[in-house]
């Protein structure tokens, strides 16, 4: 039951050939023995879970049952949950129960899904492989000395090693993609506005989305519907009339331009990872699509751009966390001044602190404009790029990150090297366009290799069309990795 | 006088500015975050990194652009100004470090 998708178990439990309870204590038994080596849940807590499972089987007993009531779920440890503690992957935090729940935890909750824990991520979404989590790094499934991805690495790793069958993800410069695309699970960002950031503990404000990670583009589809919608209490929620973004799933490839960018072939791009992605596309052509060739000429400044304005947008959001109303307090201060200092420099972990010091400076006085104003100014190029390259394509597409997984460790030492390896990512969200990733192939090592497709603005139904499509053809999203039952 | 240092990044050319052991400990002044002079060494090896990262914006001509901070250019909403939220101070300040008769406890900040 386990390697089930949302939709098999929707299907099962609806038809009563097993309940909710059965089916939560069986990955209540498989975290047990897995998540020591994998790491990927902060918290757990099976009582909790078992009660609302119980509460989910009552539900569809008394004849009030959802599509998704009773279907188990597990929430980034980046979102506020009443009853759970929501640490953000932070000494910070580590103690934090929040007195209420994310807009997106509460819609899940609506729908009947069951809780299992909270999954762990770098703190405080800041790190692209989940090496900065206070709580200890997550290990690829795939390949236990290799790292997953982050942010979301924690969720990527709970889905792909059958400990969820899907998880909420966040993603700022590639976090939801990313670790999807390394552990070869699907994930999507949607267009910046469409998820509430309610109770989503924020990193930056203008980049920042909620969105689903699962192991097939129709389950994505089922989340995002509990996922989107307008929530008066994020003022940058969009308000939009309600969708079905399964509503296109069936619709035939023919007749689909895709662009692919130059720039997402150039040099740093693996030629494993080259080559997966080329047969995806191949695979797009015998289904019937045409490729276009497009240019994102300001492509190549995504990633400065980024490191400019994600940053200053942390150090405004970060500045909350002074050990004054919740969180952790420095034992011992002289004044209030040292206070926030020391309490500062204990809660937050060395990428964090680097973070916040590099968007402390480009704010400051004399400094703003040279560095910040510029870099907005550089995003609206950025998004202008994208706007031009849709009016000769319907949907683009690419290799989501340069390589597969890197080993533990092998780019900690490098900052600049970690940041490279969200270069096809950070742009989407720079634009506030919906992308996602699949799995399209493995390298030579048996590692995972993504697909990143990217869609104009609310165009997901589309998106998760073409992807389904392409999952109807092949079986990439069905693979397990080595020693997951 | 603000420094500038010549430097190579990919075989180009580019001034950054050089930064300081006291641009870091002024900056982590600002951020009030404790940096002893260990760790704003490393900081400062560490932000002199992405500084050159950073700095491939600067050869950029971004002409008379307006400067984007939102992909439909929303506007903040407005509502109508009326109490939608109830007092809920008990339940915030179940998790605070130090409370007492509903506020919270600092060291004192006036002598």
């Amino acid at each position: 039951m386990s390697n089930a998708t949302l939709k098999e178990l929707s299907a099962q439990l609806a038809a009563g050939a097993c309940s909710s309870v059965e089916l939560t204590q069986e990955f209540i038994n498989k975290i047990n023995g897995l998540n020591k080596d994998l790491g990927c849940y902060i918290t757990v807590d099976g009582e909790r879970s078992l009660k609302q499972a119980q509460a989910a089987d009552a539900q569809r007993a008394a004849g009030r049952g959802s599509l998704l009531t009773g279907v188990p779920i597990a929430h980034k440890d980046i979102f506020c949950t009443r009853d759970w503690l929501t640490t953000c992957g932070s000494r910070m935090l580590a103690n934090f129960v929040a007195p209420y729940d994310a807009h997106v935890v509460e819609r899940c909750n609506t729908a009947g899904m069951v809780t299992l824990g909270k999954t762990n991520m770098d703190e405080f979404a800041m790190g692209s492989s989940n090496e900065t989590s206070y709580f200890g790094p997550v290990r690829n499934p795939w390949q236990r000395d290799a790292v997953p991805g982050g942010s979301s690495g924690g969720s990527a790793v709970a889905v792909a090693a059958r400990l969820a069958p899907a998880a909420t993800g966040t993603d700022t410069g590639g976090s939801i993609r990313q670790p999807a695309a390394l552990t070869g699970i699907c994930g999507l960002k949607p267009t910046y506005g469409l998820v509430s950031r309610y109770g989503m503990i924020a990193f930056a404000s203008s980049l920042d989305q909620a969105g689903p990670m699962a192991r097939s583009a129709e389950d994505l589809g089922l989340l995002l519907n509990v996922m989107a919608g307008h929530d008066a209490r994020d003022s940058t929620s969009l308000e939009r009339p309600a969708e079905d973004y399964l509503r296109d799933l069936a619709r035939p490839m023919a007749g689909l331009r895709i662009g692919l960018p130059k720039e997402f072939f150039a040099s740093g791009l693996t030629p494993d990872v080259q080559r997966a992605v080329e047969a995806a596309i191949t695979e797009y052509k015998k289904l019937g699509a045409t490729v276009v060739d497009i240019s994102l000429p300001n492509m190549g400044l995504s990633v400065p751009v980024y490191y400019v304005l994600a940053p200053a947008e942390a150090s405004s959001n970060l500045s909350r966390f002074d050990g004054v109303r919740y969180g952790h307090r420095a034992a011992e201060y002289t004044d209030l001044l040292d206070m926030y200092k020391r309490t500062r420099a204990e809660g937050f972990g060395a990428e964090v602190k680097r973070r916040i010091l590099i968007g402390t400076y480009v704010l400051s006085h004399g400094y703003y404009d040279a560095y910040y104003i510029r870099a907005q100014k550089l995003r609206r190029l950025i998004a202008q790029d994208f706007r031009d390259a849709f009016e000769k394509c319907d949907v683009i597409m690419g290799p989501t990150t340069p390589t597969t997984a890197f080993k533990l460790g092998e780019k900690s030492a490098d900052p600049v090297q970690m940041y490279l390896s969200d270069i096809y990512t950070i742009a989407v969200n720079l634009a506030g366009l919906p992308g996602m990733s699949m799995p399209c192939g493995f390298d030579s090592g048996g590692l995972p290799v993504g697909l990143q497709i990217i869609g104009n603005y609310f165009d997901e139904a589309r998106m998760l069309n073409v992807a389904h499509q392409y999952q109807l053809a092949t079986d990439w999203h069905q693979r397990r990795p080595p020693g997951i039952s | 006088m603000i420094p500038y240092t010549a430097f190579f990044f990919n075989g180009f050319f580019t001034l950054i500015m050089a930064l300081t052991l006291d641009d870091v400990r002024r900056v982590a002044h600002l951020a009030r975050i404790a940096v002893d002079d260990a760790e704003a060494g490393a900081a400062l090896t560490q932000m002199t990194r992405v500084f050159g990262l950073i700095e491939q914006m600067q050869a950029v001509d971004v002409g008379d652009i307006e400067p984007m901070a939102h992909a439909q250019d929303m506007v903040l909403r407005l509502r109508q100004d009326a109490v939608t939220e109830g007092d809920q101070r008990a339940l915030f300040q179940a998790v605070a470090p130090a409370v007492e008769g509903g506020l919270y406890l600092v060291p004192k900040v006036i002598e």
